[in-house]
């Protein structure tokens, strides 16, 4: 469940965490194009780097790090795959441009991976919703998203109870084909979605027995407000962005194999 | 029989769980492992059916240690029934739920059938044969996940909180049934904070704080020990509260039994009316 430790909110605080959600989400998907854009290794490369200072500051670097331990066996597959069908569409040919490329499109996920770690694991789930609220989001959808972003733990540890329950009863996770692995698992999912949906009713009623909503216009307790820092991150985001954008179509961007020779 | 030497035992959020914790359970043995909450109960008895590893230390069931083999192998003898049965009910039919871990163990089709009928009348399920377990109420849940265990007859059964959400009557049954495992010579562990149940029961009581054992021994002396029932969290059974105040009539102390709290008091009234 490292994945999920890669991904989980805990309270510290830092400049990062004290920024506003709705900025951080922008610089968020700013390097989520500016990642679409790059097929080079080179600037995909800086883009990882430029995501180190924040992690630091952030002090989240071993959540972070295990994050990216989580996505390790997907960026194996994707490399694997790039490497493989270049190789056989190339007429077999194992050339360095091939690995180059492939590992440039498996850093492409990595940054993407790290950028929304480093999102989640700096915003509270309640900061989160009230940025959804006030991007005008209504409140029921908000809410929604918040609980779900929340439950998502409880779901990782209670997965992990129930496949205990299972392995006690001489299930097998790992033995079989890939068919059969895949049905090892129907006893796992049937109590985990089954006790979800038992937890949301039990949640739903809990909620409407303390009025929610109850009226149609709620106040909150804390609001957001934009300070010096967030128009900074803002000013940084734009900068990254735009210089992306001038060398994706003004520059021509070496790869390794061209500077090498 | 189950061996603990030494047991350690952190999570890998690195806290430790178990502190040095060993433990001998004798075949036949019925045992009940009480403690706060996050005393590391769960998590020691996790490790007789080899669901967690010790991070030092070893456990041994029947011999064999269980770092050396696989949950599915050492739940053959040591059966774990958890303590919320929706974490484990999935099948369409309550019989096909206690039939997985019979399939899964590689029983044959009428020996499944056959321990299937045994265990539905054993836990009185039989007339939910073709229910959904889903629609069962939540003490009926708790008995179909039981009777999953029940049916392959491992050797020991390791129960954990087995009277939760369980009315008096159930918990009578359940006890009386537990007594009848041990006749047939099988080793029974419970993790309970119900000391009212453990007490009508009388096992060897264990209690743990903080990833130890604190104490060792009969029920009658530990539940009766108000020191160390507070450092488990634990108030005393009922019937040790009223012989702990009924010091004037100088009673013993130590009982936990309801037939051999009536003879006391009984004699006592009768050695006063007859001054």
């Amino acid at each position: 469940m490292s994945v999920f430790d890669g991904l989980r909110f805990r309270k510290v605080y830092s400049p990062i965490h004290n920024l506003d959600p709705r900025i951080k989400f922008v610089y968020v998907i700013s390097i989520f194009v500016c990642a679409i854009l790059f097929f080079q290794i080179i600037p995909l490369l800086l883009l990882f780097l430029l995501q180190i200072p924040f992690v630091l500051l952030a002090k989240v670097q071993r959540q972070w790090l295990r994050s990216l331990r989580g996505a390790a066996f997907l960026a194996t597959l994707i490399f694997v795959i790039n490497v493989a069908t270049s190789y056989f569409t190339s007429g077999y040919h194992l050339t360095g441009p091939i690995l180059e490329s492939a590992a440039a499109l498996t850093l492409r996920f990595v940054v993407l991976v790290e950028s929304f770690s480093v999102f989640f694991l700096t915003t509270s789930p309640d900061h989160l919703g009230l940025a959804l609220e006030e991007s005008r989001v209504p409140y029921e959808f908000a809410f929604a998203f918040t609980t779900a972003v929340r439950f998502v733990p409880v779901l990782a540890e209670e997965a992990q109870t129930i496949m205990d329950a299972q392995k006690a009863r001489g299930l097998e996770l790992e033995k079989g084909g890939l068919l059969k692995r895949i049905r090892n698992y129907v006893p796992v999912l049937i109590p985990l979605i089954v006790s979800a949906i038992r937890r949301s009713l039990e949640l739903a009623e809990a909620m409407e027995s303390r009025a929610w909503g109850a009226t149609k216009k709620r106040t909150n307790l804390y609001l957001l407000k934009l300070h010096r820092g967030d128009y900074a991150l803002l000013a940084i985001t734009v900068g990254i962005l735009a210089t992306a954008v001038y060398i994706h179509f003004y520059l021509s961007i070496p790869t390794i194999t061209q500077l090498i020779h | 029989m189950i061996e603990a030497v030494d047991v350690h035992f952190s999570y890998p959020n690195k806290v430790e769980a178990l502190k040095g914790v060993s433990l001998t359970v004798k075949d036949g043995e019925f045992v009940a492992i009480m403690g706060q909450n996050g005393a590391g109960k769960s998590t020691f008895v996790k490790h007789f059916n080899g669901l967690l590893k010790p991070t030092t230390g070893i456990v041994r069931a029947d011999g064999v240690q269980t770092t050396k083999t696989s949950v599915a192998a050492l739940s053959r003898n040591v059966g774990f029934v958890f303590q919320n049965p929706d974490h484990q009910l999935f099948s369409e039919t309550v019989e096909e739920e206690i039939a997985f871990a019979l399939k899964n163990f590689g029983f044959a089709t009428d020996v499944i059938e056959s321990r299937v009928t045994w265990a539905l009348n054993l836990l009185s399920l039989t007339q939910y044969r073709k229910t959904s377990p889903f629609l069962l109420s939540g003490g009926e849940r708790k008995r179909v996940a039981l009777a999953s265990v029940l049916a392959w007859d491992p050797k020991t059964l390791i129960l954990d909180e087995p009277t939760i959400g369980q009315d008096h009557e159930q918990k009578e049954i359940l006890r009386q049934f537990i007594l009848q495992l041990q006749t047939q010579g099988k080793t029974v562990v419970i993790v309970t904070h119900d000391v009212e149940f453990v007490a009508e029961s009388n096992p060897r009581v264990i209690l743990m704080k903080e990833g130890k054992i604190v104490a060792d021994g009969v029920g009658k002396d530990i539940l009766t020990n108000p020191a160390l029932l507070e450092l488990a969290s634990i108030v005393l059974p009922q019937i040790a509260q009223v012989f702990s105040k009924l010091s004037p009539l100088n009673l013993p102390k130590n009982i936990i039994d309801i037939y051999e709290a009536k003879d006391l008091i009984l004699k006592a009234w009768e050695s006063k009316t007859q001054k």
